[in-house]
Protein backbone atom coordinates (compact mmCIF):
# COMPACT_ATOMS: atom_id res chain seq x y z
CA UNK A 1 0.00 0.00 0.00
CA UNK A 2 2.87 1.99 0.89
CA UNK A 3 4.77 1.61 -1.91
CA UNK A 4 1.82 2.43 -4.43
CA UNK A 5 0.84 5.99 -2.47
CA UNK A 6 4.48 6.98 -2.79
CA UNK A 7 4.67 5.87 -6.48
CA UNK A 8 1.51 7.78 -6.73
CA UNK A 9 2.91 11.11 -5.47
CA UNK A 10 5.95 10.94 -7.26
CA UNK A 11 3.88 10.08 -10.17
CA UNK A 12 1.95 13.09 -9.31
CA UNK A 13 4.82 15.59 -8.86
CA UNK A 14 6.41 14.26 -12.34
CA UNK A 15 3.02 15.28 -14.45
CA UNK A 16 3.06 18.33 -12.89
CA UNK A 17 6.42 19.04 -13.46
CA UNK A 18 5.59 18.08 -17.32
CA UNK A 19 2.56 20.33 -17.27
CA UNK A 20 4.93 23.36 -16.08
CA UNK A 21 7.03 22.36 -18.81
CA UNK A 22 4.58 22.26 -21.35
CA UNK A 23 2.89 25.15 -19.81
CA UNK A 24 6.31 27.36 -20.05
CA UNK A 25 6.81 26.21 -23.46
CA UNK A 26 3.56 27.63 -24.54
CA UNK A 27 4.04 31.14 -22.90
CA UNK A 28 7.73 31.33 -24.49
CA UNK A 29 6.68 30.42 -28.58
CA UNK A 30 6.11 32.46 -30.58
CA UNK A 31 2.29 31.33 -31.74
CA UNK A 32 1.70 32.66 -27.55
CA UNK A 33 4.10 35.77 -27.47
CA UNK A 34 3.62 36.97 -31.10
CA UNK A 35 6.92 37.21 -31.83
CA UNK A 36 7.79 36.79 -35.78
CA UNK A 37 4.19 36.32 -36.29
CA UNK A 38 3.10 39.48 -38.38
CA UNK A 39 -0.08 41.29 -37.38
CA UNK A 40 -3.15 41.71 -39.98
CA UNK A 41 -4.21 45.01 -39.58
CA UNK A 42 -7.41 46.82 -40.58
CA UNK A 43 -5.11 48.43 -43.81
CA UNK A 44 -2.26 46.84 -45.07
CA UNK A 45 0.32 49.72 -44.06
CA UNK A 46 3.62 48.44 -45.11
CA UNK A 47 6.58 50.23 -43.43
CA UNK A 48 8.96 48.60 -46.22
CA UNK A 49 6.98 50.81 -48.94
CA UNK A 50 7.18 53.64 -46.65
CA UNK A 51 9.96 53.82 -44.82
CA UNK A 52 12.73 51.93 -47.71
CA UNK A 53 11.00 52.55 -50.94
CA UNK A 54 10.21 55.71 -50.12
CA UNK A 55 12.54 57.29 -47.52
CA UNK A 56 10.60 58.86 -44.72
CA UNK A 57 11.54 59.18 -41.50
CA UNK A 58 10.11 57.00 -38.61
CA UNK A 59 9.49 60.59 -36.92
CA UNK A 60 7.18 61.72 -39.60
CA UNK A 61 4.44 59.28 -38.43
CA UNK A 62 5.65 58.61 -34.49
CA UNK A 63 6.38 62.55 -33.91
CA UNK A 64 6.75 61.80 -29.75
CA UNK A 65 8.97 59.37 -29.83
CA UNK A 66 12.32 61.56 -28.75
CA UNK A 67 10.00 63.45 -26.40
CA UNK A 68 7.44 61.34 -24.49
CA UNK A 69 6.79 58.22 -23.16
CA UNK A 70 5.07 56.77 -25.97
CA UNK A 71 6.08 56.68 -29.31
CA UNK A 72 2.16 57.55 -30.96
CA UNK A 73 0.50 56.26 -33.85
CA UNK A 74 0.18 58.49 -36.91
CA UNK A 75 -3.60 60.10 -36.62
CA UNK A 76 -5.29 59.81 -40.11
CA UNK A 77 -4.36 63.26 -40.79
CA UNK A 78 -0.98 62.13 -41.02
CA UNK A 79 -1.84 59.72 -44.24
CA UNK A 80 -3.93 62.88 -45.67
CA UNK A 81 -1.18 64.64 -45.78
CA UNK A 82 -0.32 62.35 -48.58
CA UNK A 83 -3.03 59.88 -49.56
CA UNK A 84 -5.19 63.04 -50.07
CA UNK A 85 -3.74 63.25 -53.44
CA UNK A 86 -2.00 60.00 -54.05
CA UNK A 87 -3.42 56.40 -54.64
CA UNK A 88 -6.57 58.62 -53.34
CA UNK A 89 -9.03 55.73 -55.25
CA UNK A 90 -7.21 52.97 -54.17
CA UNK A 91 -9.53 50.64 -52.35
CA UNK A 92 -7.10 49.53 -50.23
CA UNK A 93 -6.94 53.09 -48.32
CA UNK A 94 -10.69 53.25 -48.61
CA UNK A 95 -10.77 52.86 -44.62
CA UNK A 96 -8.24 55.66 -44.53
CA UNK A 97 -10.85 58.11 -46.37
CA UNK A 98 -13.71 56.96 -44.61
CA UNK A 99 -11.69 58.02 -41.48
CA UNK A 100 -11.07 61.57 -42.60
CA UNK A 101 -14.53 62.12 -43.82
CA UNK A 102 -16.22 60.67 -40.45
CA UNK A 103 -13.26 62.06 -37.93
CA UNK A 104 -13.51 58.74 -36.33
CA UNK A 105 -9.90 57.31 -35.67
CA UNK A 106 -8.72 53.78 -37.29
CA UNK A 107 -8.19 51.37 -35.02
CA UNK A 108 -4.51 49.34 -35.44
CA UNK A 109 -4.14 46.55 -34.31
CA UNK A 110 -1.48 46.64 -30.97
CA UNK A 111 1.94 44.63 -31.82
CA UNK A 112 3.37 45.61 -28.76
CA UNK A 113 1.82 45.65 -24.99
CA UNK A 114 3.33 45.60 -21.93
CA UNK A 115 1.18 44.95 -19.16
CA UNK A 116 -0.69 47.45 -17.45
CA UNK A 117 1.49 47.08 -14.17
CA UNK A 118 5.02 48.00 -16.00
CA UNK A 119 6.29 51.45 -16.61
CA UNK A 120 8.08 52.11 -20.42
CA UNK A 121 9.59 55.31 -21.82
CA UNK A 122 10.40 55.65 -25.04
CA UNK A 123 11.99 59.63 -24.71
CA UNK A 124 14.94 57.85 -22.32
CA UNK A 125 16.05 55.27 -24.16
CA UNK A 126 15.95 57.15 -27.52
CA UNK A 127 18.05 59.85 -25.69
CA UNK A 128 20.39 57.51 -24.47
CA UNK A 129 21.66 55.67 -27.75
CA UNK A 130 19.12 52.71 -27.59
CA UNK A 131 18.15 52.43 -31.13
CA UNK A 132 14.49 51.35 -32.74
CA UNK A 133 16.26 48.64 -34.10
CA UNK A 134 17.72 47.34 -30.79
CA UNK A 135 14.51 46.63 -29.53
CA UNK A 136 11.80 46.53 -32.77
CA UNK A 137 14.59 44.76 -35.12
CA UNK A 138 14.29 45.72 -38.83
CA UNK A 139 11.12 47.30 -38.85
CA UNK A 140 11.60 48.82 -42.53
CA UNK A 141 12.07 45.62 -44.12
CA UNK A 142 8.32 44.77 -42.88
CA UNK A 143 5.44 44.62 -44.96
CA UNK A 144 3.35 44.07 -41.66
CA UNK A 145 4.34 44.37 -38.65
CA UNK A 146 5.83 42.02 -36.86
CA UNK A 147 7.66 41.84 -32.73
CA UNK A 148 10.76 40.76 -32.60
CA UNK A 149 11.48 40.49 -28.64
CA UNK A 150 9.42 38.76 -26.22
CA UNK A 151 9.33 41.94 -24.09
CA UNK A 152 9.40 39.70 -21.05
CA UNK A 153 11.36 40.79 -18.19
CA UNK A 154 14.10 39.14 -18.56
CA UNK A 155 15.04 40.84 -21.56
CA UNK A 156 14.52 43.95 -20.45
CA UNK A 157 17.29 42.69 -17.47
CA UNK A 158 19.77 42.03 -20.24
CA UNK A 159 20.22 45.28 -21.50
CA UNK A 160 19.34 47.06 -18.36
CA UNK A 161 22.39 45.08 -16.52
CA UNK A 162 25.15 45.60 -19.35
CA UNK A 163 23.56 48.57 -22.18
CA UNK A 164 27.08 48.63 -23.04
CA UNK A 165 26.26 45.62 -25.08
CA UNK A 166 23.53 47.58 -27.03
CA UNK A 167 23.85 51.35 -27.07
CA UNK A 168 25.13 53.54 -30.20
CA UNK A 169 25.84 56.67 -30.21
CA UNK A 170 22.51 59.17 -30.62
CA UNK A 171 22.83 60.79 -34.06
CA UNK A 172 22.10 56.36 -35.44
CA UNK A 173 18.88 55.75 -33.10
CA UNK A 174 17.22 56.02 -36.26
CA UNK A 175 19.68 53.75 -38.22
CA UNK A 176 18.65 50.65 -39.34
CA UNK A 177 21.71 48.03 -39.79
CA UNK A 178 23.77 49.75 -37.89
CA UNK A 179 26.60 47.89 -36.67
CA UNK A 180 28.20 48.06 -33.23
CA UNK A 181 32.28 48.58 -33.65
CA UNK A 182 33.26 47.07 -30.19
CA UNK A 183 31.72 46.80 -26.61
CA UNK A 184 34.74 49.84 -25.82
CA UNK A 185 32.48 51.88 -27.54
CA UNK A 186 29.75 51.32 -25.77
CA UNK A 187 31.36 51.65 -22.49
CA UNK A 188 32.71 55.05 -23.41
CA UNK A 189 29.27 55.81 -24.68
CA UNK A 190 27.46 54.26 -21.03
CA UNK A 191 29.90 56.95 -19.26
CA UNK A 192 29.34 59.92 -21.42
CA UNK A 193 25.45 59.86 -21.38
CA UNK A 194 25.54 58.97 -17.67
CA UNK A 195 24.16 56.32 -17.29
CA UNK A 196 23.29 54.41 -14.11
CA UNK A 197 23.89 51.09 -14.56
CA UNK A 198 24.02 50.21 -10.70
CA UNK A 199 20.13 51.16 -10.66
CA UNK A 200 18.71 50.11 -13.79
CA UNK A 201 17.53 46.95 -12.24
CA UNK A 202 15.79 48.23 -9.35
CA UNK A 203 12.10 46.90 -9.29
CA UNK A 204 11.03 50.70 -8.81
CA UNK A 205 12.49 51.59 -12.16
CA UNK A 206 9.88 49.58 -14.17
CA UNK A 207 6.75 48.73 -11.55
CA UNK A 208 6.22 52.36 -10.33
CA UNK B 1 -2.48 10.18 6.55
CA UNK B 2 -0.78 9.73 3.14
CA UNK B 3 -4.50 10.25 1.08
CA UNK B 4 -4.12 14.15 2.82
CA UNK B 5 -1.16 14.76 1.89
CA UNK B 6 -2.03 13.60 -1.94
CA UNK B 7 -5.24 15.93 -1.81
CA UNK B 8 -3.38 18.99 -0.28
CA UNK B 9 -1.21 18.40 -3.22
CA UNK B 10 -3.56 18.12 -5.75
CA UNK B 11 -5.58 21.14 -4.79
CA UNK B 12 -2.40 23.27 -4.13
CA UNK B 13 -1.48 22.15 -7.48
CA UNK B 14 -4.99 22.90 -8.92
CA UNK B 15 -5.01 26.57 -6.98
CA UNK B 16 -1.66 27.26 -8.60
CA UNK B 17 -2.93 26.35 -12.06
CA UNK B 18 -6.02 28.94 -11.15
CA UNK B 19 -4.15 31.19 -10.23
CA UNK B 20 -1.35 32.02 -12.75
CA UNK B 21 -4.91 33.01 -15.11
CA UNK B 22 -5.12 35.85 -13.30
CA UNK B 23 -4.65 39.09 -16.16
CA UNK B 24 -6.53 41.79 -13.76
CA UNK B 25 -2.69 43.58 -13.57
CA UNK B 26 -2.44 43.30 -17.16
CA UNK B 27 -4.83 45.08 -18.15
CA UNK B 28 -6.37 47.78 -15.60
CA UNK B 29 -9.35 49.74 -15.88
CA UNK B 30 -7.19 53.02 -16.94
CA UNK B 31 -6.93 54.90 -20.16
CA UNK B 32 -3.26 54.66 -21.01
CA UNK B 33 -2.67 56.63 -24.55
CA UNK B 34 -3.50 55.31 -27.96
CA UNK B 35 -6.45 53.33 -26.56
CA UNK B 36 -10.15 53.21 -27.17
CA UNK B 37 -12.68 54.38 -24.88
CA UNK B 38 -16.62 53.49 -25.11
CA UNK B 39 -17.18 56.47 -23.41
CA UNK B 40 -16.80 58.53 -25.67
CA UNK B 41 -18.22 59.41 -29.44
CA UNK B 42 -15.31 58.92 -31.06
CA UNK B 43 -14.54 56.12 -29.25
CA UNK B 44 -10.83 57.32 -28.36
CA UNK B 45 -9.55 57.61 -25.23
CA UNK B 46 -7.38 60.70 -25.70
CA UNK B 47 -9.70 63.35 -25.46
CA UNK B 48 -9.34 67.08 -27.58
CA UNK B 49 -9.45 70.19 -25.19
CA UNK B 50 -13.22 71.95 -25.07
CA UNK B 51 -13.15 74.74 -27.03
CA UNK B 52 -11.53 78.66 -25.61
CA UNK B 53 -9.45 76.08 -23.03
CA UNK B 54 -5.78 76.46 -22.55
CA UNK B 55 -4.27 74.57 -20.69
CA UNK B 56 -1.70 75.61 -18.03
CA UNK B 57 1.92 76.76 -19.88
CA UNK B 58 0.06 76.87 -23.02
CA UNK B 59 -0.72 80.35 -23.30
CA UNK B 60 0.28 81.82 -26.97
CA UNK B 61 0.48 85.33 -26.23
CA UNK B 62 3.63 85.69 -28.32
CA UNK B 63 2.31 86.73 -31.46
CA UNK B 64 5.15 86.98 -33.18
CA UNK B 65 6.64 83.61 -32.32
CA UNK B 66 2.98 81.44 -32.70
CA UNK B 67 1.84 83.13 -35.69
CA UNK B 68 4.97 84.44 -37.52
CA UNK B 69 3.02 88.02 -37.71
CA UNK B 70 4.22 91.43 -36.12
CA UNK B 71 0.69 93.84 -36.10
CA UNK B 72 -1.01 91.78 -38.78
CA UNK B 73 1.66 91.95 -41.54
CA UNK B 74 4.22 88.62 -42.28
CA UNK B 75 7.18 89.37 -40.47
CA UNK B 76 10.63 90.10 -41.54
CA UNK B 77 12.70 89.18 -38.52
CA UNK B 78 12.88 86.31 -36.21
CA UNK B 79 11.63 85.66 -33.04
CA UNK B 80 15.01 84.34 -32.10
CA UNK B 81 18.67 84.02 -32.99
CA UNK B 82 19.27 82.26 -35.60
CA UNK B 83 22.06 80.36 -34.21
CA UNK B 84 24.08 77.31 -35.62
CA UNK B 85 22.04 75.05 -33.39
CA UNK B 86 19.13 76.08 -34.66
CA UNK B 87 20.32 75.49 -38.38
CA UNK B 88 21.11 72.33 -37.55
CA UNK B 89 18.13 71.72 -35.76
CA UNK B 90 16.31 73.40 -38.94
CA UNK B 91 18.21 70.68 -41.39
CA UNK B 92 17.21 67.84 -39.42
CA UNK B 93 13.30 68.86 -39.10
CA UNK B 94 13.20 69.84 -42.39
CA UNK B 95 14.62 66.52 -43.77
CA UNK B 96 12.19 64.82 -41.74
CA UNK B 97 9.12 66.88 -42.50
CA UNK B 98 9.68 68.55 -45.70
CA UNK B 99 12.06 66.82 -48.36
CA UNK B 100 9.62 64.15 -48.76
CA UNK B 101 8.05 66.45 -50.91
CA UNK B 102 9.88 69.65 -51.62
CA UNK B 103 13.46 67.60 -51.63
CA UNK B 104 16.69 67.69 -49.56
CA UNK B 105 17.64 70.77 -51.85
CA UNK B 106 14.45 72.37 -51.80
CA UNK B 107 13.81 71.96 -55.57
CA UNK B 108 10.41 70.40 -55.07
CA UNK B 109 11.65 67.42 -56.38
CA UNK B 110 10.91 64.71 -53.28
CA UNK B 111 10.50 61.36 -53.50
CA UNK B 112 6.62 61.66 -52.87
CA UNK B 113 6.15 63.98 -56.06
CA UNK B 114 8.32 61.73 -57.98
CA UNK B 115 5.08 59.37 -57.30
CA UNK B 116 2.85 61.39 -58.24
CA UNK B 117 2.04 64.25 -55.27
CA UNK B 118 1.40 67.95 -57.55
CA UNK B 119 5.32 69.25 -57.30
CA UNK B 120 5.10 72.31 -55.68
CA UNK B 121 7.19 75.63 -56.36
CA UNK B 122 11.11 75.36 -55.92
CA UNK B 123 12.51 77.58 -53.03
CA UNK B 124 14.95 79.04 -55.22
CA UNK B 125 12.51 81.03 -57.61
CA UNK B 126 12.78 84.63 -56.74
CA UNK B 127 8.72 84.74 -55.44
CA UNK B 128 10.05 82.71 -52.78
CA UNK B 129 13.02 84.26 -52.00
CA UNK B 130 11.57 87.21 -51.39
CA UNK B 131 9.07 85.90 -48.93
CA UNK B 132 9.52 87.23 -45.75
CA UNK B 133 9.96 84.71 -43.02
CA UNK B 134 6.35 84.88 -41.33
CA UNK B 135 5.05 83.62 -44.81
CA UNK B 136 6.64 80.39 -44.70
CA UNK B 137 5.67 79.97 -40.92
CA UNK B 138 2.20 80.71 -41.84
CA UNK B 139 2.41 78.10 -44.41
CA UNK B 140 4.03 75.12 -42.31
CA UNK B 141 1.00 76.14 -39.74
CA UNK B 142 -2.28 77.01 -41.82
CA UNK B 143 -1.44 74.65 -44.82
CA UNK B 144 -1.57 75.97 -48.52
CA UNK B 145 -3.28 74.82 -51.38
CA UNK B 146 -2.63 71.03 -51.84
CA UNK B 147 -0.25 71.26 -49.03
CA UNK B 148 -1.33 69.92 -45.62
CA UNK B 149 -0.94 71.68 -42.23
CA UNK B 150 2.55 70.58 -40.34
CA UNK B 151 1.47 72.28 -36.67
CA UNK B 152 0.31 69.34 -35.43
CA UNK B 153 3.58 67.03 -36.08
CA UNK B 154 6.26 70.47 -35.75
CA UNK B 155 6.33 72.81 -32.93
CA UNK B 156 6.16 76.22 -33.43
CA UNK B 157 10.02 77.04 -32.43
CA UNK B 158 11.13 74.10 -34.82
CA UNK B 159 9.33 75.85 -37.89
CA UNK B 160 11.36 78.88 -37.34
CA UNK B 161 14.48 76.47 -37.34
CA UNK B 162 13.29 75.39 -40.68
CA UNK B 163 12.85 78.51 -41.88
CA UNK B 164 16.38 79.16 -41.46
CA UNK B 165 17.51 76.25 -42.62
CA UNK B 166 15.47 77.20 -45.87
CA UNK B 167 16.78 80.38 -45.93
CA UNK B 168 20.42 78.91 -45.98
CA UNK B 169 19.09 76.75 -48.66
CA UNK B 170 18.34 79.45 -50.67
CA UNK B 171 21.69 81.69 -50.07
CA UNK B 172 23.45 78.91 -50.73
CA UNK B 173 22.48 79.08 -54.57
CA UNK B 174 23.58 82.24 -55.25
CA UNK B 175 26.61 83.24 -53.33
CA UNK B 176 29.40 84.75 -55.13
CA UNK B 177 32.24 82.53 -55.82
CA UNK B 178 35.09 85.61 -55.34
CA UNK B 179 33.13 85.77 -51.47
CA UNK B 180 34.43 82.46 -50.57
CA UNK B 181 37.42 81.74 -48.75
CA UNK B 182 40.68 80.41 -51.21
CA UNK B 183 39.99 76.90 -48.82
CA UNK B 184 36.21 76.92 -49.40
CA UNK B 185 37.00 77.64 -53.30
CA UNK B 186 39.18 74.64 -53.15
CA UNK B 187 36.55 72.54 -51.63
CA UNK B 188 34.02 73.66 -54.20
CA UNK B 189 36.37 72.76 -57.16
CA UNK B 190 37.72 69.20 -55.81
CA UNK B 191 33.54 68.41 -55.64
CA UNK B 192 32.83 69.65 -59.09
CA UNK B 193 35.68 68.92 -61.61
C1 LIG C 1 4.16 56.58 -43.05
C2 LIG C 1 4.04 56.47 -41.62
C3 LIG C 1 5.02 55.63 -40.82
C4 LIG C 1 6.40 55.66 -40.83
C5 LIG C 1 7.30 56.53 -41.70
C6 LIG C 1 6.85 54.72 -39.83
N1 LIG C 1 5.76 54.12 -39.23
FE1 LIG C 1 5.80 52.75 -37.74
N2 LIG C 1 3.77 52.56 -37.83
C7 LIG C 1 2.93 53.29 -38.67
C8 LIG C 1 1.57 52.80 -38.52
C9 LIG C 1 0.34 53.31 -39.28
C10 LIG C 1 1.62 51.75 -37.56
C11 LIG C 1 0.44 50.88 -37.05
C12 LIG C 1 0.25 49.69 -37.94
C13 LIG C 1 1.28 48.62 -37.75
O1 LIG C 1 1.48 48.17 -36.64
O2 LIG C 1 1.91 48.24 -38.77
C14 LIG C 1 3.01 51.62 -37.15
C15 LIG C 1 3.47 50.72 -36.21
C16 LIG C 1 4.78 50.64 -35.76
C17 LIG C 1 5.26 49.76 -34.71
C18 LIG C 1 4.41 48.75 -33.95
C19 LIG C 1 3.52 49.47 -32.96
C20 LIG C 1 2.71 48.55 -32.11
O3 LIG C 1 1.53 48.34 -32.42
O4 LIG C 1 3.24 48.05 -31.12
C21 LIG C 1 6.59 49.98 -34.57
C22 LIG C 1 7.52 49.29 -33.58
C23 LIG C 1 6.96 50.98 -35.54
N3 LIG C 1 5.84 51.37 -36.23
C24 LIG C 1 8.25 51.45 -35.71
C25 LIG C 1 8.64 52.29 -36.74
C26 LIG C 1 10.02 52.61 -37.05
C27 LIG C 1 11.22 52.09 -36.27
C28 LIG C 1 10.01 53.46 -38.12
C29 LIG C 1 11.20 54.06 -38.86
C30 LIG C 1 12.17 53.11 -39.36
C31 LIG C 1 8.62 53.66 -38.50
N4 LIG C 1 7.83 52.93 -37.64
C32 LIG C 1 8.18 54.47 -39.54
C33 LIG C 1 3.31 54.32 -39.50
C34 LIG C 1 4.62 54.65 -39.80
C1 LIG D 1 4.94 61.01 -47.04
C2 LIG D 1 3.89 60.45 -47.86
C3 LIG D 1 3.07 59.28 -47.33
C4 LIG D 1 2.48 59.16 -46.09
C5 LIG D 1 2.53 60.11 -44.92
C6 LIG D 1 1.74 57.90 -46.13
N1 LIG D 1 1.90 57.28 -47.35
FE1 LIG D 1 1.07 55.51 -47.91
N2 LIG D 1 2.01 55.64 -49.72
C7 LIG D 1 2.74 56.74 -50.15
C8 LIG D 1 3.12 56.52 -51.55
C9 LIG D 1 3.94 57.49 -52.42
C10 LIG D 1 2.57 55.27 -51.92
C11 LIG D 1 2.65 54.61 -53.28
C12 LIG D 1 3.97 54.00 -53.45
C13 LIG D 1 4.34 53.81 -54.89
O1 LIG D 1 3.84 54.50 -55.75
O2 LIG D 1 5.20 52.97 -55.09
C14 LIG D 1 1.86 54.76 -50.76
C15 LIG D 1 1.18 53.53 -50.73
C16 LIG D 1 0.36 53.12 -49.70
C17 LIG D 1 -0.46 51.93 -49.72
C18 LIG D 1 -0.59 50.97 -50.88
C19 LIG D 1 -0.02 49.65 -50.58
C20 LIG D 1 1.44 49.65 -50.68
O3 LIG D 1 2.09 49.62 -49.63
O4 LIG D 1 1.96 49.69 -51.81
C21 LIG D 1 -1.12 51.86 -48.51
C22 LIG D 1 -2.10 50.78 -48.04
C23 LIG D 1 -0.71 53.02 -47.74
N3 LIG D 1 0.19 53.76 -48.49
C24 LIG D 1 -1.16 53.30 -46.47
C25 LIG D 1 -0.78 54.42 -45.74
C26 LIG D 1 -1.27 54.72 -44.41
C27 LIG D 1 -2.28 53.89 -43.64
C28 LIG D 1 -0.67 55.87 -44.02
C29 LIG D 1 -0.84 56.61 -42.69
C30 LIG D 1 -0.38 55.91 -41.52
C31 LIG D 1 0.20 56.30 -45.10
N4 LIG D 1 0.12 55.39 -46.12
C32 LIG D 1 0.99 57.44 -45.06
C33 LIG D 1 3.09 57.84 -49.43
C34 LIG D 1 2.70 58.11 -48.12
C1 LIG E 1 14.22 49.92 -25.18
C2 LIG E 1 13.42 49.33 -26.19
C3 LIG E 1 12.72 50.21 -27.21
C4 LIG E 1 13.28 51.15 -28.05
C5 LIG E 1 14.72 51.61 -28.13
C6 LIG E 1 12.21 51.64 -28.89
N1 LIG E 1 11.03 51.01 -28.54
FE1 LIG E 1 9.22 51.34 -29.36
N2 LIG E 1 8.34 50.11 -27.97
C7 LIG E 1 9.03 49.41 -27.00
C8 LIG E 1 8.08 48.77 -26.11
C9 LIG E 1 8.43 47.92 -24.89
C10 LIG E 1 6.79 49.11 -26.58
C11 LIG E 1 5.44 48.71 -25.97
C12 LIG E 1 5.00 49.81 -25.03
C13 LIG E 1 3.71 49.52 -24.32
O1 LIG E 1 3.06 48.52 -24.59
O2 LIG E 1 3.35 50.34 -23.46
C14 LIG E 1 6.99 49.94 -27.77
C15 LIG E 1 5.98 50.48 -28.54
C16 LIG E 1 6.18 51.23 -29.70
C17 LIG E 1 5.13 51.73 -30.57
C18 LIG E 1 3.65 51.55 -30.35
C19 LIG E 1 3.02 52.80 -29.79
C20 LIG E 1 3.51 53.18 -28.42
O3 LIG E 1 4.05 54.28 -28.28
O4 LIG E 1 3.36 52.39 -27.47
C21 LIG E 1 5.74 52.41 -31.60
C22 LIG E 1 5.07 53.12 -32.75
C23 LIG E 1 7.17 52.34 -31.37
N3 LIG E 1 7.41 51.61 -30.22
C24 LIG E 1 8.11 52.93 -32.20
C25 LIG E 1 9.45 53.09 -31.87
C26 LIG E 1 10.42 53.89 -32.62
C27 LIG E 1 10.11 54.66 -33.89
C28 LIG E 1 11.60 53.79 -31.97
C29 LIG E 1 12.95 54.45 -32.32
C30 LIG E 1 12.99 55.88 -32.34
C31 LIG E 1 11.40 52.93 -30.81
N4 LIG E 1 10.09 52.53 -30.78
C32 LIG E 1 12.38 52.57 -29.90
C33 LIG E 1 10.39 49.32 -26.88
C34 LIG E 1 11.31 50.14 -27.52
C1 LIG F 1 18.81 47.64 -25.34
C2 LIG F 1 18.84 48.19 -24.02
C3 LIG F 1 17.55 48.36 -23.23
C4 LIG F 1 16.42 47.58 -23.27
C5 LIG F 1 16.13 46.34 -24.11
C6 LIG F 1 15.51 48.16 -22.30
N1 LIG F 1 16.09 49.26 -21.72
FE1 LIG F 1 15.22 50.50 -20.35
N2 LIG F 1 16.86 51.70 -20.36
C7 LIG F 1 18.01 51.48 -21.09
C8 LIG F 1 18.92 52.59 -20.88
C9 LIG F 1 20.31 52.73 -21.51
C10 LIG F 1 18.28 53.51 -20.01
C11 LIG F 1 18.80 54.85 -19.51
C12 LIG F 1 19.24 54.76 -18.08
C13 LIG F 1 19.82 56.03 -17.51
O1 LIG F 1 19.67 57.09 -18.13
O2 LIG F 1 20.40 55.95 -16.44
C14 LIG F 1 16.97 52.90 -19.70
C15 LIG F 1 16.05 53.49 -18.85
C16 LIG F 1 14.80 52.94 -18.57
C17 LIG F 1 13.83 53.56 -17.72
C18 LIG F 1 13.94 54.91 -17.03
C19 LIG F 1 14.75 54.83 -15.80
C20 LIG F 1 14.72 56.12 -15.06
O3 LIG F 1 15.74 56.42 -14.44
O4 LIG F 1 13.69 56.81 -15.08
C21 LIG F 1 12.74 52.72 -17.68
C22 LIG F 1 11.45 52.92 -16.92
C23 LIG F 1 13.05 51.57 -18.50
N3 LIG F 1 14.30 51.74 -19.04
C24 LIG F 1 12.19 50.50 -18.69
C25 LIG F 1 12.44 49.46 -19.57
C26 LIG F 1 11.52 48.37 -19.82
C27 LIG F 1 10.18 48.16 -19.14
C28 LIG F 1 12.10 47.58 -20.75
C29 LIG F 1 11.56 46.29 -21.37
C30 LIG F 1 10.25 46.33 -21.95
C31 LIG F 1 13.38 48.16 -21.10
N4 LIG F 1 13.55 49.30 -20.36
C32 LIG F 1 14.25 47.64 -22.03
C33 LIG F 1 18.26 50.41 -21.91
C34 LIG F 1 17.35 49.42 -22.25
C1 LIG G 1 13.76 46.77 -16.74
C2 LIG G 1 12.44 46.73 -16.25
C3 LIG G 1 12.07 45.83 -15.09
C4 LIG G 1 12.68 45.74 -13.85
C5 LIG G 1 13.91 46.49 -13.37
C6 LIG G 1 11.90 44.80 -13.10
N1 LIG G 1 10.85 44.32 -13.85
FE1 LIG G 1 9.43 43.00 -13.25
N2 LIG G 1 8.58 43.05 -15.10
C7 LIG G 1 9.03 43.83 -16.16
C8 LIG G 1 8.21 43.56 -17.31
C9 LIG G 1 8.37 44.20 -18.70
C10 LIG G 1 7.24 42.59 -16.93
C11 LIG G 1 6.12 41.99 -17.78
C12 LIG G 1 6.59 40.93 -18.71
C13 LIG G 1 6.75 39.62 -18.06
O1 LIG G 1 5.79 39.13 -17.48
O2 LIG G 1 7.87 39.07 -18.12
C14 LIG G 1 7.50 42.30 -15.51
C15 LIG G 1 6.77 41.39 -14.75
C16 LIG G 1 6.96 41.17 -13.41
C17 LIG G 1 6.13 40.32 -12.58
C18 LIG G 1 4.93 39.54 -13.04
C19 LIG G 1 5.34 38.29 -13.72
C20 LIG G 1 4.17 37.57 -14.33
O3 LIG G 1 4.46 36.71 -15.14
O4 LIG G 1 3.02 37.88 -14.04
C21 LIG G 1 6.64 40.38 -11.31
C22 LIG G 1 6.10 39.63 -10.10
C23 LIG G 1 7.81 41.24 -11.34
N3 LIG G 1 7.97 41.71 -12.61
C24 LIG G 1 8.61 41.52 -10.25
C25 LIG G 1 9.76 42.28 -10.30
C26 LIG G 1 10.69 42.46 -9.17
C27 LIG G 1 10.50 41.85 -7.80
C28 LIG G 1 11.70 43.26 -9.62
C29 LIG G 1 12.96 43.71 -8.86
C30 LIG G 1 13.83 42.66 -8.44
C31 LIG G 1 11.42 43.60 -10.99
N4 LIG G 1 10.24 42.98 -11.38
C32 LIG G 1 12.21 44.44 -11.78
C33 LIG G 1 10.07 44.73 -16.15
C34 LIG G 1 10.93 44.93 -15.09
C1 LIG H 1 3.23 65.84 -48.87
C2 LIG H 1 4.04 66.78 -49.61
C3 LIG H 1 4.54 68.04 -48.92
C4 LIG H 1 5.22 68.13 -47.72
C5 LIG H 1 5.65 66.99 -46.80
C6 LIG H 1 5.49 69.53 -47.50
N1 LIG H 1 4.99 70.28 -48.55
FE1 LIG H 1 5.13 72.29 -48.78
N2 LIG H 1 4.02 72.17 -50.46
C7 LIG H 1 3.60 71.02 -51.09
C8 LIG H 1 2.84 71.34 -52.27
C9 LIG H 1 2.23 70.34 -53.24
C10 LIG H 1 2.79 72.76 -52.34
C11 LIG H 1 2.05 73.58 -53.37
C12 LIG H 1 0.58 73.54 -53.00
C13 LIG H 1 -0.34 74.06 -54.06
O1 LIG H 1 0.12 74.86 -54.89
O2 LIG H 1 -1.52 73.68 -54.01
C14 LIG H 1 3.55 73.25 -51.20
C15 LIG H 1 3.77 74.59 -50.93
C16 LIG H 1 4.63 75.06 -49.96
C17 LIG H 1 5.00 76.45 -49.77
C18 LIG H 1 4.43 77.63 -50.54
C19 LIG H 1 5.12 77.72 -51.85
C20 LIG H 1 4.49 78.75 -52.76
O3 LIG H 1 4.35 78.40 -53.92
O4 LIG H 1 4.16 79.85 -52.28
C21 LIG H 1 5.90 76.51 -48.74
C22 LIG H 1 6.57 77.74 -48.17
C23 LIG H 1 6.07 75.15 -48.26
N3 LIG H 1 5.31 74.30 -49.03
C24 LIG H 1 6.89 74.79 -47.22
C25 LIG H 1 6.92 73.52 -46.65
C26 LIG H 1 7.64 73.20 -45.45
C27 LIG H 1 8.49 74.17 -44.63
C28 LIG H 1 7.42 71.87 -45.21
C29 LIG H 1 7.93 71.04 -44.02
C30 LIG H 1 7.47 71.43 -42.71
C31 LIG H 1 6.58 71.36 -46.28
N4 LIG H 1 6.29 72.39 -47.12
C32 LIG H 1 6.17 70.03 -46.40
C33 LIG H 1 3.84 69.72 -50.65
C34 LIG H 1 4.42 69.39 -49.44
Amino acid sequence: MKVVSRASIVAFLLVLALLVWVGSSIYRAGYTTGVGVPREQPIPFSHEHHVSGLGISCEYCHVSVTEASFAGIPPTYTCMTCHSQIWNTSPMLAAVRTSAATGKPLTWIRVHDLPDFTYFNHSIHVNKGVGCETCHGPVDRMPLTWRVNTLFMSWCLECHRAPEKFIRPREEVFTMNWKAAGTEEGKELVKKYGIAVQQLSDCSICHR
Amino acid sequence: MSQRLIHSIVVSGLVLLLSGCHLDMYDQPKNPPLTSNAFSSDSSSARPLPEGVVARGHARTDELLYTGKTQGKFSVFFPFPVTERVLRRGQDRFNTFCSPCHGRLGDGNGMIVQRGFPRPRSFHNDTLRAEPPGYYFDVITNGFGRMYSYAASVKPEDRWAIIAYIRALQLSRRVPVETLSPDERALLIRNNP
